[in-house]
């Protein structure tokens, strides 16, 4: 009884399939000939049992334990994520064919997954929602199916994919169908790459091979405390390596925003994730055919920032936060700060500049004087490409010092991975707005959108030094034995430690007032729109992976 | 008119009679003047002083710290000179960098402000060796007044009424002991040199005392490197009322009224009044008279303030006398309309004072509001640090008068006191004055750093404070547990809640403003109504909100709100009309999924609106867990460990102190919440720290 109240709930909650309207078309039937009503009342009976079952997935008990873990159920999540009532279901009555291990008593309309398509603040999403109730979630054939349609229609329109991930792994009774459906997944993850942006939020565990799926999209959230992420669990760690390690440490959402890099950022809980991805979704275009999205501002485009004319310190090693640049140009100073535990010597992440979205990167002065190193470079070039790929303007703010030197960083390939972030810049068609606030030393200048790499316009800030390197390691070549090198650097800070050899080159379009930076973005932005660049035809690149 | 343009304002009185600041201000036609002054001093006193000298066509010089480089004070200065590295031990008190700043400007008089070097003899009499003029009083007169045991005899000679106490310096901490049994407790041990409240402490009982002394003579030595002590009788419940005298070298002296200081604390004034409700004509006479004596016996001959403590019998006892010009003679200028600093200036080159007694009067109220860098939740204001990112002074309002030496972009450092305003409003009466106050509070805009308007706005519609009745124990007395924000009645709140609400469903609606995304056919239809759950100091209130005629209708209950849709999320400040009535909010902070920093009469709420349903599903979120703050130790602000007390292992008994921390030139004293082991020390003596950082943990 109470399973069926709740599920009834849930029902007149989705206001798609109100029981009402149900019961009026039944109704409605009654005076057909007797013996095709009986059976035509029979198969709506069946269709409500049906639908009453699958809106329960894993039964009452189920649900009560995953809100016992501080957990919502499947249909919660995609009911509390989408607009009201706007969520369609696909297959709810699709169920799993495995017949070992007694599995064919054990069916479950819907199988472990809700997948359908939704509305955020009006545009399109396709979702699709595991569901932890049955089986734990696990990936059956069916199940992985079901996911495979929605792909498969978000490709045909153009419009994005969001799975809400929380899945025990795979259904160990199918064996290799289950690996099967891994694998159309993937497949399906690596051709919508690019053309649809992929959304994956970590609500639960997320183990095996199921965790390639997240890594292939474009982004991975997690649910602080309550989500997982890792190739084998604990236990197994222990077996193999005899490391005693906890599920947190090893693959919680600390772990990967701070440490691996795997996950964009964290939330509190399932609620919180779910609304903060609703405002993370409006950033985006639907596909790679749409422009970055416009929305109405009324933070005036032309607001000029006083307080960017004093952020940069007078002594130039002294550290200073980018992202009060960042929050200073953009509109309503609300900036959706991608990896913020992670690499924290680069910020990146979305903000708005009069209405329209762009992608900001800065270096980050305040962690580790903003140098780039592997992780910073990895960091950079993901977003840089996502921002690319999607049509969204870069805006960035360079006060890089160098790459990072020191055997670390050359062992662990920092050429390899620095190139990654060059590659990036360099490929990138977007209109690119380059803000040289301080310094801009040596291949690092280069490579943070610089004229040199296509950017489209590249300022100065009066603070603004493009040089080689800093003084005393440039005067110590340059008058190598010298004697006098306090006034050969004298002489070089003189002549590079200022934005004029940029300048006169034509390397930078213009020395600005900090203040009017927000001004001349907004401008830039709206010339830029109709920007055409495309990249010689190719397979695709060879990236330095 | 050009005096006040440069506060770019004017003065209005309840008769709408336009009037200009200094209307008051007098000097004789055609009189020298000097041509350049330098101002020893930073902040919003330097910029204080270059106003008036702007006006005179007085050049400035400016000093200033490599930390000052881009300081206010120094950009409006006509010129600048560096004088060393951040520290003020390295800058603004190294004399001979500033006597050398003098010299190579060629400036023929320094205005000192307050503070620094201001009432510093050997500086004085080193300016006058080179023939340059100290904007202040001749350093005899600083000596005698600077010196609190000097200072108590020259009064008393000169009949001004005198606290009891000991005539001397206190040797140590077991004879201070002693004379405070001879005194009767409570008794105050203070500094020879104090000021600003350092070293300065109340003691109730020997125990008290002992560690009065020690940690008074402590941070004197290291504040003014004289650790020199002083005991008296500590009067209960008094009132801090003090005297603005000026005074010119010809031997004449008039008093300006006085200046109601009662709210304080630690002994720091945090607001000002002039004139004060409590003194009466007679009593203001008697005062006047009394502080205007002793400036003669001392051969006064500049602007000083006589400090006086007023018990709830109107009787009063001479405190001291502050040789300067003084913070809060902001109020002073605008119930009097004189120029402070033109007459010290006057007074400095030798003329005669342009006022007789009767040319003083008091001309409606003001009222000061020190707005400072610090956390009022904690200790009523701990110094806190940062960067301005966002600030506007409520300047658009009539009526209001903001001294201050920053802007956005300032940094509020560690090296320098951390006031950033001082918000002065005028008005016919008190009631106006305040009136003013509070609109100037809610529209004042600081994002970066933490700062005390949520008390200061608190204190002035507090009704014992309306009611005039206060004293030196106001804020401990109000707030017996600590400041704890604004209380919000029944119908603050839902107004609260009705504007958190609106500020929702306006977001709401701009979130599906997209104007681009028309490839796949938006649903363009916008949402008409929510039915929301506010969630606000730990209560949820339920409601529905319906957009109506360009307004929000919020229904609570059977009440309906009706807001106006003048939100907008650009702009920090917002004035909303709630059924018709202006509302002042400021949105400080946008957390994402919904969840608001609101500040509502000064304090900053915590607002979280969720959809109803949402809400339902938020119920099964589980508690976060949050650190337990009983077994650790966390440094309460930004500073520098003067000394760690315990170690590892040891045994602690609940208010022992383990730690002392420096900042600001205070050193606070750190204490175990319960008894307990250590088990852990995270820093030693000497290690700077941060705010929150944990010192030390116990088991």
């Amino acid at each position: 009884m109470a399973a069926a109240r709740i599920a009834r709930n849930v029902l007149s909650r989705s206001n798609v399939f109100s029981l009402q309207n149900i019961v009026n078309k039944h109704a409605r039937c009654c005076s057909v000939v007797a013996g095709s009503t009986q059976h035509a009342l029979s198969v709506k009976r069946r269709i409500d049992k049906a639908r009453e079952a699958s809106l329960l997935g894993g039964g009452q008990k189920r649900i009560e334990k995953q809100h016992q873990k501080g957990k919502l159920t499947a249909r919660e999540r995609v009911n509390l994520m989408l607009d009201p009532g706007s969520f369609v279901e696909y297959d709810a009555f699709l169920e799993h064919d495995c017949t070992d291990f007694n599995m064919q008593k054990e069916k479950y309309p819907g199988d472990s997954v809700v997948t359908g398509r939704g509305t955020i603040n009006g545009r399109m999403c396709f979702v699709f929602s595991q569901d932890f109730t049955v089986f734990g979630g696990s990936l059956s054939g069916a199940h992985a199916k079901k996911i495979c349609k929605i792909m498969d229609q978000a490709m045909l329109v153009g419009a994005p994919v969001i799975g809400l991930n929380d899945s025990g792994g795979a259904r160990i009774q199918e064996g290799v169908e289950s690996l099967a459906g891994y694998a159309d997944i993937f497949q399906r993850n690596v051709n919508a790459s690019g053309v649809i942006p992929q959304i994956s939020l970590i609500m639960g565990p997320c183990a095996g091979g199921a965790v390639y799926s997240p890594a292939l999209t474009d982004w991975t959230f997690m649910v602080k405390d309550t989500s997982y992420l890792f190739i084998t669990g604990p236990d197994v760690v222990k077996s193999v390596t005899n490391e005693d390690v906890t599920q947190e440490q090893l693959g919680g959402a600390k772990t990967h925003t701070s440490v691996s890099g795997v996950a964009h950022r964290a939330f509190d809980n399932d609620v919180d994730a779910l609304l903060q991805l609703r405002e993370f979704f409006d950033f985006l275009p639907l596909s790679n055919q749409d422009p970055a999205p416009i929305r109405d501002c009324y933070d005036p485009w032309d607001r000029m920032v006083p307080g960017l004319d004093t952020v940069v310190p007078l002594e130039s090693t002294a550290a200073y936060d980018i992202i009060d640049v960042i929050q200073g140009v953009a509109d309503d100073s609300q900036f959706f700060e991608i990896m913020p535990s992670y690499a924290k010597n680069i910020v990146t992440g979305f903000a708005r500049m009069n209405g329209r979205t762009v992608g900001m990167v800065g270096n980050q002065p305040k962690v580790a004087a903003g140098c780039l190193d592997i992780n910073a470079s990895v960091k950079g070039a993901r977003f840089v490409r996502f921002c690319d790929a999607f049509n969204i303007p870069l805006v960035t703010f360079v006060d890089v010092p160098g790459f990072l030197p020191g055997t670390n960083q050359e062992y662990g390939g920092i050429i390899r991975h620095g190139a990654k972030l060059l590659f990036a810049y360099a490929e990138a068609t977007v209109p690119k707005i380059t803000v040289i606030t301080r310094k801009a030393y040596g291949g690092a200048y280069d490579v943070m959108s610089s004229k040199h790499l296509r950017g489209d316009t590249n300022y100065a800030w009066p603070t603004a030094e493009v040089a080689v390197m800093g003084a005393k390691g440039a005067v110590s070549i340059i008058f190598r034995g010298g004697k006098d090198q306090a006034k050969n650097e004298a002489e070089y800070i003189e002549k590079f430690a200022n934005p004029f050899p940029a300048a006169v080159r034509g390397f930078v379009d213009d020395i600005i007032e900090p203040r009017t930076t927000r001004k001349q973005i907004c401008q830039d932005l709206d010339v830029l729109a109709s920007k055409r660049l495309e990249n010689p035809w190719k397979k695709h690149a060879n990236m330095p992976l | 008119v050009a005096n006040t343009q440069q506060y770019g304002r004017s003065i209005y009185t309840s008769g709408a009679r336009l009037k200009q600041m200094y209307w008051n201000d007098k000097s004789v036609e055609g009189e020298p003047m000097f041509e350049k002054v330098l101002i020893a001093n930073r902040g919003e006193i330097a910029c204080r002083v270059i106003k008036t000298c702007r006006r005179l066509g007085i050049k400035t010089v400016a000093v200033h710290s490599e930390a000052d480089s881009m300081a206010v004070h120094k950009r409006m200065a006509d010129e600048a000179v560096c004088i060393g590295p951040a520290p003020t031990s390295q800058s603004y008190l190294v004399m001979d960098n500033i006597l050398k700043a003098v010299k190579d400007t060629g400036a023929q008089a320094v205005h000192p402000g307050y503070g620094f070097l201001s009432e510093n003899t050997k500086f004085a009499a080193a300016l006058a060796d080179m023939g340059v003029q100290f904007i202040g009083p001749n350093s005899k007169a600083i000596h005698a007044m600077g010196d609190k045991i000097e200072s108590k005899r020259i009064a008393s000679a000169a009949k001004v009424n005198m606290i009891p106490g000991h005539d001397g310096v206190v040797q140590d901490a077991e004879h201070c002991v002693k004379l405070a049994n001879e005194i009767g407790y409570p008794v105050m041990v203070k500094a020879t040199a104090g000021g600003g409240g350092k070293g300065m402490r109340i003691a109730w009982n020997d125990k008290e005392c002992r560690t009065a002394f020690r940690l008074s003579s402590q941070e004197a030595a290291s504040s003014f490197g004289d650790d020199r002590m002083l005991i008296e009788k500590f009067i209960d419940n008094p009132r801090h009322i003090e005297i603005q005298v000026l005074c010119d070298k010809h031997g004449n002296g008039v008093w300006l009224n006085e200046r109601e200081c009662s709210i304080q604390r630690r002994n720091q004034k945090v607001l000002e009044e002039a004139p004060s409700s409590f003194v009466d004509p007679v009593m203001r006479k008697k005062m006047g008279d009394q502080a205007v004596q002793l400036a003669k016996a001392v051969g006064y001959d500049s602007a000083g303030t006589v400090e006086f403590l007023v018990d709830s019998q109107k009787n009063f006892y001479f405190l001291e006398m502050n040789t300067r010009l003084q913070v809060e003679h902001p109020i002073t200028e605008m119930i009097t309309g004189i120029d402070i600093v033109h007459q010290m200036l006057r007074s400095g080159k030798g003329h005669e004072l342009a006022y007789k007694q009767a040319d003083v009067p008091v001309d409606g109220w003001a009222l000061e509001c020190r707005v400072y860098a610090e956390d009022p939740y904690k200790n009523f204001g701990m110094p806190s640090i940062g960067r301005l990112t966002k600030y506007i002074e409520p300047l658009h309002i009539p009526n209001v008068r903001c001294d201050s030496g920053i802007q956005e972009g300032s940094q509020i450092s560690i090296y320098y006191d951390p006031m950033i305003c001082k918000l002065v409003t005028y008005g016919a009466s008190r009631t106006e004055a305040l009136n003013t106050m509070v609109t100037a509070l809610d529209s004042y805009v600081i994002k970066g750093v933490t700062h005390n308007i949520p008390l200061l706005r608190d204190i002035i519609t507090e009704k014992t404070f309306v009611a005039g009745d206060i004293t030196t124990k106001y804020l401990q007395k109000t707030f017996p547990d600590g400041f704890q924000g604004k209380v919000l009645s029944e119908t603050e709140k839902h107004e609260l809640t009705a504007l958190a609400a609106a500020l929702y469903a306006k977001e709401q609606l701009i979130a599906r403003s997209f104007k681009n995304q028309s490839r796949i056919p938006m649903k363009t239809e916008l949402p008409t109504s929510w039915k929301l759950e506010v969630h606000l100091n730990n209560e949820d209130v339920k409601l529905n909100v319906t957009t109506k005629d360009n307004k929000f209708e919020v229904q609570i209950g059977e009440r309906v709100y009706k807001v106006a849709d003048t939100i907008s999320f650009s702009t920090p400040l917002m004035d909303i009309k709630v059924d018709g009535q202006s509302h002042l909010i400021q949105l400080t902070e946008r957390l994402g999924g919904n969840r608001y920093r609101i500040r509502y009469h000064g304090t900053v709420f915590p607002i979280s609106i969720m959809d109803e349903q949402v809400a339902q599903l938020n119920d099964y979120m589980p508690e976060k867990v949050t650190l337990d703050t009983s077994t650790v130790v966390l440094a309460p602000m930004p500073g520098v460990l003067k000394s760690v007390s315990v170690s590892v292992g040891d045994s602690v008994a609940e208010g022992q102190e383990v730690a002392v921390l420096e900042a600001m030139k205070m050193q606070n004293s750190l204490v175990v919440a319960k008894s307990g082991k250590i088990k852990k020390v995270n820093y030693k003596m000497g290690d700077t720290v941060d705010e929150g950082d944990i010192l030390v943990e116990l088991e």
